[in-house]
């Protein structure tokens, strides 16, 4: 049978946040999974849902967080940073029971605030991500006849944020994406693609899936975390 | 090391454009890209480019891309090749 998600919820800062669970309620091993960011997050969902439905199977609980300001949440997500998101990732572990992190590009400059034994895949610089969000704006506002640039566009975000591909990023945020970056620690075992049979659906126009990408990552999870933890 | 750009290229077009194997090894230098593949929006421009950064170890500056970049194959392989060789 195909599992099922049951929805919970977790408060951070003032508010109550969702969080997508799957797996036996008695588990021992309980994965938080610590998504990619932004647009990464939308293309890779379906991806790492499939991913949890296969832990299920193997009697591996998994929980799949709202950020605030993400999906279902009711905070503005101009109102976030580097800084809140790490606070709901501590906060989401303690209240709902997590053993064990896995974050997934952008979700390494998050994941070490649980802390909790983890594992990551792909982990990318917080400037990184915001060079691919501020180059869509250059590059959307180009085909618009206007000319702008990263320094102005970072210079003018600094005091009012941006509206970057559609997300709107307050100052806060702009600041910490600029210096963020996935924190080394004796606790992290790093994957690559190639690990888990993967294509880079993160970096894809359109949302794809791939069965044996949530396959692979499934069986390479519960293998990594049977051997360390609780 | 040409071959390799372009290879290296073909399989970028492919991660990120969702482009099958076939279709990507159809390209050649006339084959038009920006305006011709739907899926080359200006979010996947700025994925293309950060991506080709990492994968090349090469900087590029905004002030390099322009509309002609992504005009044909031909043109983002021979930016790419210059940039590389740079």
């Amino acid at each position: 049978m195909r599992p099922q998600p049951v929805h919970l919820h977790y408060s951070t800062a003032t508010q109550s946040e969702y969080g997508l669970r799957f797996g036996p309620a008695d588990a021992d091993r309980i994965i938080l999974i610590v998504p990619p960011l932004f647009d990464e997050m939308n293309r890779t969902r379906r991806m790492v849902a499939e991913a949890m439905r296969g832990l299920a199977k193997r009697d591996v609980a998994s929980l799949l967080p709202d950020l605030p300001g993400c999906n279902e949440s009711t905070a503005a997500l101009s109102s976030q940073s580097i800084e809140s998101w790490r606070r709901a990732v501590s906060d989401v572990a303690t209240q709902l029971g997590a053993t064990h992190v896995v974050s997934i590009r952008g979700g390494g400059l998050l994941d070490d605030a649980a802390g909790l034994p983890m594992w990551r895949l792909a982990p990318v610089k917080g400037a990184s991500l915001l060079k691919t969000l501020l180059r869509a704006r250059i590059a959307a506002d180009k085909e618009a006849g206007i000319v702008t640039t990263a320094e102005q566009l970072i210079i003018e975000g600094q005091h009012d944020g941006l509206d970057l591909a559609g997300h709107a990023i307050g100052p806060a945020m702009l600041m910490d994406l600029e210096k963020a970056h996935p924190v080394a620690s004796d606790e992290i075992t790093e994957a690559t693609l190639t690990d888990v049979a993967g294509t880079a659906l993160w970096l894809r126009s359109e949302p794809g899936e791939s069965p044996e990408m949530s396959a692979a990552l499934a069986g390479y999870i519960d293998r990594w975390s049977a051997s360390c933890g609780r | 090391m040409s071959q390799d750009i372009e290879t290296i290229i073909r399989t970028l077009l492919s991660d990120v454009l969702g482009l099958s194997s076939e279709q990507v090894s159809a390209l050649h230098n006339d084959s038009a890209l920006f305006g011709a593949i739907p899926e080359l929006d200006s979010m996947a421009v700025a994925g293309l480019l950060t991506e080709l950064e990492d994968r090349l170890d090469i900087t590029i500056d905004d002030d390099e891309v322009d509309g002609e970049l992504f005009t044909t194959f031909g043109s983002l392989v021979g930016f790419a090749e210059t940039k590389g060789a740079a």
